[in-house]
């Protein structure tokens, strides 16, 4: 029974996975932009997280009231600003430009808050379990967490293949300047979808700040975990990314299992080996 | 000219170093079909693009429904009430019909031209709304982008190259649709190699040559001997 | 008749002074001192990497953010050959470089299955495995790393004075070795196929340019250099441990930051770009972590604004190379211009 219950562990984490890579592919499906300070920005919700919860004394979990908003403001501000800039057929400015706003985020963490370990609390729901099945139980929060996760990339789909700012999205991506024929701003649309992403990147923060310690240097590992999720899952998938999340997680967990020192590698490996049998990933989309 | 919907004198364009267009001027009275004829590079399309606010203008004015729109961007001039239909169609592959056509009508102009109305005008497209847009042969994927500038309630149509690829009888069942279109108040400006089709259409008649305009005139007072020295720069 | 003609006039000048300050700089021990030899030999390694990093990013247009893989691998291996096979550590340096070269061939087989900014996340995690795995190798250190024995350092030379010399000119002479390497590169005719890739790769592909095949031999090539430089470097550090030798800081962020700010895609940018890196390094030594702040809000105005870098804006207002590199066409003895 120990076994479901690591299988267990690794599945609802996988949903954390899936919510950092859900930005990531947004943001790339959109404007083939990969944001390398994607991980750092999702440390930095947590800090903003951190800040909202002491000065206003409220759990993190409504802290998301103010922190998805601000993250979202950011994106914007953000994307309109800076990486609007970069876009084009050179692959080397968003690249160079995200690297260089990694470092930023990360060393003016640094300067604000130190290097120091930090950790929200939540209160009961981090320690109440319950039991799922005959020796199998199931912690709260990571359940609440992996719904929340579907619930994220439910809600991707719905925007993207059901409303208009979907279409807006959909169709900038096929063809900007079209696009811009219909009466679109690419500008604009390419700022809300980076917002967007920097939503999902909130939520993902506080949920991350939650369950375990964060510091400004661990940002490049959620980047990594968000990427490999991505090509685990296939390329343009949004289902397919929880499932790369799933899977990633349930590798750390058997890894963790064999020994505490292989948990980080086995997700790697999983990933390696996802890269060479089947590099479209699992559920690629197939593109029209 | 002051009751021109559209006027543009002595535009100059660019591609990077290459001049496209040479000091052209080219006026469309609401009403007016106006066709733009030419050889291949004779900056057909550019002249499209500048008026759509796809590409720069590096001198000269456009000025359209009283407005001076030379640095206007795309996005603004939909909003304005210009539609370009592209050349080669460019339907977007990731959305159904249905979805083209709405987002061609995302601007929100207000006007006549709904859903509804475009099925009506183009019935085959009905029967295949849902389907992706990549599924719609060539001359239903016309239909389908015309159909696209039309959500957006224009004033002025710009059509580029709508025969090309088209087998005839696909291109003459088109251009039969257009008069209603001018009835109903929209002015179009078309690019075409089909020589007759254009000619048959339209009022007045611009060659291009070398992106310069080589001759202008009423369609009903221009031969074909003068047309064609026109096209071929002789 | 036609031939290809490299050299220029400010080539021709550069020539001239790339020797001069290679001379000067061969004769380092003997007018400078401890600290001084010590600063050089790091500017020098990082020159290398530099350099290297431009061969990979700005002519293969391979963008990689884990050549640190490659700079701890090649730490690693001298320490496991000086410490566990008794190889002397300068023979160690150079099994390294072709060790690493062997690695990088099923590493590249993996990642070259990701394209664009998805290959350089690849390279990156690459690099976290090796970080990971050299974790495990307790005879290593494992995680908290390990020092080379004094037996072995003080089996170097006969004085430190000699060995500190020895490294200083080996430093000098490997970073040559790379440059020259590259120069040599371009100008042969995968250099031309190189620089037709990094213009325009479809294009280069229609003229039957096998594009992958160049990539795969300028990563593998890279890897072979970056391996070598870095068991110089933790020859010197004479510690080693997983985060030091797979630091992102130290051996991509800072390596990034010289290429950009010199120039990419041009030989002379790696090297005028380290110059200007530890020139602020110099100034900003007290700021922390703010001093990588602003060499990160540098690195992006300079991308954005002024993308080919330092040399690179030279370069174009002026025409000028410090090496032959050009390649124009003349007739006989008149140049055309």
């Amino acid at each position: 029974m120990q076994w479901a219950n690591i299988i267990l562990q690794g599945v609802l984490i996988g949903g954390l996975y899936a919510m950092f890579a859900a930005g990531l592919s947004l943001i790339f499906g959109v404007m083939r932009l990969v944001n390398i300070a994607h991980g750092d920005l999702i440390v930095l919700a947590a800090y903003v997280a951190l800040m909202v919860t002491e000065r206003l004394g409220v759990g993190p979990l409504t802290s998301l009231i103010l922190v998805v908003p601000t993250m979202a403001l950011i994106g914007y501000a953000l994307q309109r600003g800076l990486l609007n800039r970069t876009l084009g057929d050179d692959l080397l400015p968003p690249l160079l430009v995200t690297f260089g706003l990694s470092i930023i985020i990360q060393n003016g963490l640094l300067e604000l808050f130190t290097a120091d370990s930090r950790k929200l609390q939540a209160g009961r729901i981090e320690v109440q379990t319950f039991q799922v099945a005959e020796g199998i139980w199931v912690g709260l929060l990571p359940l609440i967490q992996f719904a929340v996760a579907v619930a994220v990339i439910a809600g991707l789909q719905i925007l993207f293949y059901r409303t208009a700012l979907g279409r807006a999205f959909r169709a900038t991506s096929d063809d900007q300047p079209v696009a811009q024929l219909m009466g679109l701003d690419t500008r604009h649309v390419f700022a809300m979808a980076m917002a967007l992403s920097l939503a999902v990147v909130a939520i993902a923060g506080v949920f991350l700040a939650v369950r375990a310690n964060f510091d400004p240097a661990i940002g490049p590992a959620r980047l990594i975990f968000g990427f490999e999720a991505v090509i685990i899952g296939g390329l343009g998938s949004m289902w397919g990314t929880l499932a790369g999340g799933v899977i990633l997680g349930v590798s750390q967990a058997i890894g963790a299992q064999i020994d505490p020192g292989w948990q980080l590698l086995a997700g790697h490996i999983a990933f390696l080996v996802i890269l060479a049998v089947r590099p479209q990933g699992l559920f690629p989309k197939v593109s029209g | 000219m002051p009751d021109a919907l559209l006027s543009l004198r002595d535009i100059d364009a660019f591609y990077g170093d290459f001049q496209a267009l040479f000091g052209v001027s080219l006026s469309v009275k609401t009403g007016d079909v106006v066709a733009v004829i030419g050889a291949n590079g004779a900056g057909k399309s550019t002249l499209l693009k500048c008026i759509a606010g796809l590409m720069p203008v590096k001198r000269g004015d456009i000025h359209f429904a009283g407005m001076a729109v030379a640095q206007a961007p795309a996005f603004e001039m939909v909003t304005r009430g210009v539609a370009l239909v592209p050349e080669g169609r460019r339907l977007f592959p990731s959305l159904t019909v249905e979805e083209n056509l709405k987002i061609g009508g995302q601007c929100g102009r207000p006007g006549p031209w709904t859903l509804a109305r475009v099925y009506e005008l183009f019935p085959v497209l009905a029967e295949r709304r849902h389907l992706p847009s990549t599924s719609l042969s060539g001359g239903q994927q016309q239909m389908a982008a015309i159909g696209r500038a039309l959500m957006s309630n224009p004033h002025l149509l710009l059509c580029d190259e709508i025969s090309l690829g088209l087998a005839p009888i696909v291109v003459r069942d088109i251009y039969a649709r257009l008069p209603a279109l001018v009835a109903d108040g929209l002015s179009l400006v078309i690019v075409e190699q089909d020589l007759a089709q254009a000619l048959k259409a339209a009022t007045r008649v611009y060659c291009l040559q070398e992106g310069r305009i080589a001759l202008s005139g009423a369609a009903s007072e221009l031969t074909r001997e003068r047309i064609s020295a026109a096209y071929f720069g002789v | 008749m036609i031939r290809v003609q490299h050299a220029t006039t400010s080539s021709r000048i550069g020539i001239v002074l790339i020797a001069a300050t290679l001379i000067v700089l061969a004769a380092a021990p003997y007018w400078s001192d401890r600290q001084t030899l010590r600063l050089l030999a790091e500017v020098f390694a990082f020159v290398a990497l530099a350099s290297l990093w431009n061969l990979l990013a700005g002519y293969a247009g391979l963008v990689s953010v884990g050549q640190q893989a490659f700079v701890g691998l090649g730490g690693y291996l001298l320490f496991a050959f000086v410490m566990l096979a008794d190889v002397h550590p300068i023979a160690a340096i150079f099994i390294a470089g072709p060790l690493g070269a062997l690695v990088a061939i099923p590493v590249a087989a993996l990642i070259f299955r990701l394209r664009g900014a998805y290959f350089a996340i690849g390279t990156w995690v690459v690099a976290e495995v090796f970080r990971l795995l050299a974790s495990q190798i307790s005879v290593l250190g494992g995680g908290s790393g390990i020092s080379l024995p004094a037996a072995v350092v003080i089996a170097m030379a006969p004085t430190r004075q000699i060995r500190e010399f020895e490294t200083y000119w080996l430093a000098l002479g490997l970073t040559v070795l790379v440059l020259v390497t590259i120069v040599v590169l371009l100008r042969s005719r995968h250099g031309l196929a190189l620089t037709a890739l990094r213009d325009n790769e479809t294009a280069a592909q229609s003229c039957g340019i096998d594009v992958t095949r160049i990539k795969f031999l300028v990563y593998v090539l890279t890897a072979f250099g970056t391996s070598m430089i870095g068991a110089l470097i933790f020859l010197q550090k004479l510690r080693i441990s997983p985060d030091t030798a797979f630091s992102v800081n130290d051996w991509t962020a800072f390596v990034i930051f010289i290429t950009v700010i010199g120039g990419i895609g041009r030989i002379e940018g790696p090297i005028i770009g380290t110059v200007i890196f530890f020139i602020m390094r110099q100034a900003l030594a007290d700021l922390g972590s703010l001093y990588l702040l602003i060499m990160g809000a540098v690195a992006i105005v300079v991308m954005l604004w002024a993308p080919k870098g330092l040399w690179g804006m030279i370069a174009e207002r002026f025409g000028w190379q410090a090496l032959p590199l050009q390649r124009r066409l003349v007739q006989r003895d008149t140049e055309t211009k």
